[in-house]
């Protein structure tokens, strides 16, 4: 899907541009998109070296652990099946624990983690499995409890109250994350039997 | 505000002493295992760049073609139906491809009508309550190099339209 899309994007664009008279900023940003990136994976490289050295000391010391046990329902009713003390679960809960707080830095290169730790659990490593999905959706719609960020360019624009947006957050991304992740349980329905028969016969190619 | 500041500076702070006290009081070798962690993280890094190049490149181009503006100007009459203020349209467009383009955009809707306009208060809980939705689901599926991605993007996007669509219902009800 993604393949249609960045075609899409790109062709789209370069359309656009040439109709509104912008291609040379087209063009320009054709060039210098990779440098950009670069740039980000530079920046972002710290921040994965960093969390990731922090979590394991955290996961050795039984810090993760400890947090997958109290948040073990929770976890059984959104990721059925994933067992609440492996690896994969408690990657996923430093990620939602680093996401509610607003640590967007930290939350990207946990769910990395989340995502290498699925995959290993994954008997078809090119496609998405249903908690690899179930866990992304989770991400994009962003369940966050203080927007630091929002809060803090409120103050400086002078509004009265910064923090009244706050209940208003709450209902609206818990309504978003709901919705995302029924969407992606209805959409999963006609798939489940050919993924399973899939995986049988991996398995039996194996053996 | 200042029980805000209090938690954005203290949470990580306090997060990296626990993990390091109760790491060396159960003797963990931390800084072996910082260091194994840290390698990691360097190597997934590395995985995703080629994605991230791909995407970035795509966004910059599409911000640069001015198609979003001829959207805004396309869907505002719509928008208006559900209640949408039009002004918040290029960021409700914008947050799920660029994360600094979406927050740019917030700041222009903040100086332009105020942090406490409707406008201004509708894009306060869209900015706080959805994600760089493409980003983040290209850096996540290429750190493990997965090429099916399924119904990702659709389950994504119907959280993202709930998101806009919910955030005008919301400020409504709860801040009148």
């Amino acid at each position: 899907m993604l393949n249609v899309i960045w075609v899409g994007i790109m062709l789209i664009s370069i359309a656009a541009g040439a109709a509104t008279g912008k291609l040379e900023q087209v063009t320009n940003a054709l060039l210098g998109g990779g440098e950009q990136a670069i740039t980000l994976a530079l920046t972002l490289g710290g921040a994965m070296c960093l969390w990731g050295g922090v979590m394991r000391i955290a996961e050795k010391g039984g810090l993760t652990a400890l947090l997958a046990k109290v948040l073990a329902p929770l976890m059984r009713l959104l990721f059925p099946g994933l067992d609440p003390s492996g690896a994969a679960c408690r990657a996923i809960l430093m990620n939602m624990a680093a996401n509610f707080l607003g640590l967007g830095n930290a939350a990207t290169p946990l769910g990395i983690r989340a995502m290498n730790e699925l995959s290993q659990l994954n008997p078809e490593p090119q496609s998405a499995s249903r908690h690899m999905i179930t866990f992304v959706v989770l991400n994009t719609a962003s369940i966050q409890f203080l927007p630091t960020t929002v809060a803090t360019l409120r103050l400086k624009y002078g509004a009265e109250n910064p923090l009244n947006i706050l209940p208003a957050v709450w209902l609206t991304s818990l309504g978003a994350a709901a919705v995302a992740i029924a969407l992606s349980h209805l959409f999963a329905l006609p798939n489940k039997k050919p993924q399973r028969q899939a995986s049988a016969s991996r398995r039996k190619a194996k053996a | 505000m200042s029980g805000v500041k209090l938690v954005s500076v203290w949470a990580v702070p306090v997060f990296v002493s626990l993990v390091l006290v109760v790491g060396v009081s159960r003797r963990v070798q931390v800084f072996d295992e910082f260091l194994a962690g840290a390698g990691d993280g360097l190597r997934t890094c590395v995985r995703v760049l080629p994605a991230l190049v791909a995407l970035m490149t795509a966004v910059s181009m599409l911000r640069a073609s001015g198609i979003i503006e001829l959207l805004v100007e396309g869907i505002a009459p719509a928008a208006g139906l559900l209640g949408i203020p039009p002004e918040i349209i290029p960021l409700a467009l914008l947050r799920p491809v660029s994360g600094s383009g979406a927050l740019a955009m917030l700041e222009n809707i903040y100086a332009t009508y105020g942090a406490d306009s409707l406008a201004g208060r509708v894009a306060s809980v869209l900015q706080s309550s959805t994600e760089t939705t493409f980003y983040t689901i290209t850096v996540y599926y290429g750190a493990v190099g997965v090429r099916r991605k399924r119904h990702t993007l659709a389950a994504a996007a119907g959280g993202d339209g709930t998101g806009i669509v919910l955030s005008a219902l919301a400020v409504k009800l709860l801040l009148g």
